[in-house]
């Protein structure tokens, strides 16, 4: 097969360090030891950051020296090593909640990850306060993972589930989204940033609609907290949730934010160790916020993890991160869009990070096989937003989703990789 | 290293552009629908028996040029057959496509020969074999309809 490293397409690259000011693209990758290698006989491109992210050096260090040095059950024990872990472990919290700009580190849970953030909520806020005949109201853009946890409550409480239509963009529309929110309405959950689109969510706005009704607001944060600086106090919202591993951290740790007030009101999640201040066999006192919702030993790693991850975003500067993303959105934009035969899926103004496409008369299953091939890692299928695709009238699109490692460079292999797929069909 | 070639052979290429045998079975009694969730692979598979034979066969859905191609050379392959012809036609293909071939079995797929370069791809597996799963529902008569994930 003939290379095509001559084609028009690829011509106008400019100097990866002019891009983004201030933010060094070599040198970050030289922090990610997994970049450097090979795949099928390539250098890796990895373009599928959305389902999950490489780990700097800082991160996987962390986690060893957590088992090396300090491993130790925390909140109990007297000893050395406990104590050590123990504060490592609330520092993470702290890392937290400076990362998300929350008023206090008790707004704070430790979690597995987005998932079971938003099943959390569910489960205690919703079984609360959702009842028969009430409604809970999402959009036609959420993951899987925001649709189901609800789904789920709303099938045992006889409620409703509604969902806010999106136009053919892929953009929330907000009149629509504002005459959904109706006196039965208890809770909102919508996404920031979807993982399927890549449109970022008007969140403050969506926010201010719902509380002039005194509407509770959780925003699922998952592709949006590695890609934009988040302020939940400037959000407003209710609860914020997101995994560790989408964000530079480790798989198994995951957050959820939610406001004091609300959260001391909730009634556990899991009972067990840990969540309790005394337990007889006639009656247990619920632990105070945020221990009451960490029933067990937690993962202790996860959150030291995810500390370190944090400061690298930090160190890096969210702001700078999202401009270099932005960058790197535009300028595949431009090239992906431009091969002959290609159509994008998700066209909002505000996009961040992913980009979703079809290709005429090819399964987005091939373009993955022949992208691997030429070592490009991309994600297809649905994206667990089968929704998403019923709304556009497909079963799967391919999807490349960047993180602050890329570099334009892999944007022209990825270029090229779907002039390939145009080859071997013709 | 795998080469794309051994796995996108013209003949796949041209079954998946041009399946046969895509049509609704109206009188057909058997049929089942197959899924594989993880790419949105969709097809329903319709066989009309005469005995013990499968008089014809018919399919219909989405799917990537690999579940397509291997959907629509199956049908073509299996107008004719007996039931047990059918199965052990799957045994081999399932052995062929999994690299797990012994002597002889990929002679005796003929055409549908052409998927041995889908054992260099593990992930395509299920989508090779999507439309003979579906199948073997069909003709066992589950309502329910089979996922290969």
């Amino acid at each position: 097969m003939t290379t095509l490293a001559s084609s028009p397409l690829q011509s106008g690259r400019a100097p990866l360090r002019e891009i983004a000011s201030g933010f060094d693209v070599e040198k970050v990758r030289a922090d990610f030891p997994i970049l450097h290698q090979q795949a099928h006989g390539h250098p890796l491109v990895y373009l599928d950051n959305a389902a999950t992210s490489q780990k700097p050096k800082a991160v996987i260090d962390a986690i060893v020296r957590y088992y090396e040095n300090y491993n130790a059950n925390i909140h109990r024990g007297v000893h050395y090593l406990s104590e050590r872990a123990t504060a490592e472990y609330e520092a993470a919290r702290k890392s937290v909640q400076a990362f998300l700009h929350a008023a206090r580190p008790a707004e704070i849970i430790f979690v597995r990850g987005a998932t079971e953030a938003i099943n959390l909520v569910a489960q205690t806020y919703g079984r609360v306060h959702v009842g028969a005949g009430d409604e809970v109201l999402i959009t036609a853009m959420e993951h899987h993972s925001n649709i189901v946890p609800w789904q789920m409550l709303c099938e045992e409480k006889r409620a409703k589930l509604r969902v806010a239509p999106i136009n053919d963009a892929g953009e929330l529309i907000p009149k629509e989204f504002e005459k959904l929110l109706g006196p039965r309405t208890k809770i909102v959950a919508v996404v920031h940033v979807s993982n399927a689109l890549g449109t970022v969510n008007p969140i403050a706005t969506i926010v201010e609609m719902a509380h002039a009704r005194d509407i509770p607001v959780l925003v699922d944060g998952a592709q949006a907290a590695p890609r934009m600086p988040v302020n939940v106090q400037d959000l407003d919202c209710d609860f914020y949730t997101f995994s560790g591993h989408k964000t530079y951290g480790p798989t198994g740790i995951g957050v959820l934010y939610g406001k004091l007030p609300l959260l001391e009101a909730m009634p556990p999640y899991q009972g067990g160790g840990e969540m309790i201040s005394s337990v007889s066999f006639e009656k247990t006192v619920f632990n105070k916020v945020p221990h009451k919702f960490e029933a067990g030993t937690p993962d202790i790693s996860g959150p030291i993890g995810l500390r370190a991850a944090l400061e690298y975003l930090d160190r890096l500067g969210m702001d700078n991160i999202a401009r270099y993303e932005h960058e790197l959105l535009s300028y595949a934009t431009e090239k992906v869009s431009a091969i002959p035969g290609v159509r994008l899926i998700g066209t909002a103004k505000e996009k961040a990070g992913v980009l979703s496409f079809v290709m005429d008369g090819v399964h987005p299953h091939d373009i993955g096989t022949i992208l691997d091939q030429e070592g490009i890692a991309i994600r297809t299928g649905h994206h667990c937003a089968q929704p998403v695709m019923t709304r556009f009238g497909l079963d799967a699109t391919a999807r490349a989703s960047f993180g602050l490692y890329n570099t334009k460079e892999e944007i022209d292999a990825l270029v090229s990789g779907l002039q390939k797929v145009r080859e071997v069909f013709g | 290293m795998a080469d794309l070639r051994d796995l996108y052979q013209e003949l796949i290429l041209e079954h998946s552009k041009a399946p046969r045998n895509y049509r609704e079975l109206k009188h057909a009694d058997h049929k089942a629908e197959g899924y594989n969730p993880l790419c949105g692979d969709h097809f329903t598979v319709f066989v009309k028996m005469e005995g013990d034979h499968i008089r014809d066969i018919a399919f219909q859905g989405s799917g990537c040029a690999i579940s397509k191609a291997s959907a629509s050379m199956m049908t073509q392959s299996l107008k004719g057959k007996t039931k047990a012809e059918a199965e052990k036609l799957f045994e081999r293909f399932h052995k062929v496509v999994t690299g797990q071939a012994v002597n002889g079995d990929q002679a005796e797929l003929g055409k549908l020969a052409v998927f041995s370069g889908v054992s260099e791809f593990p992930t395509r597996v299920k989508c090779a074999t999507l439309a003979w799963h579906t199948l073997e529902a069909a003709l066992e008569g589950k309502q329910e309809s089979v996922s290969t994930e």
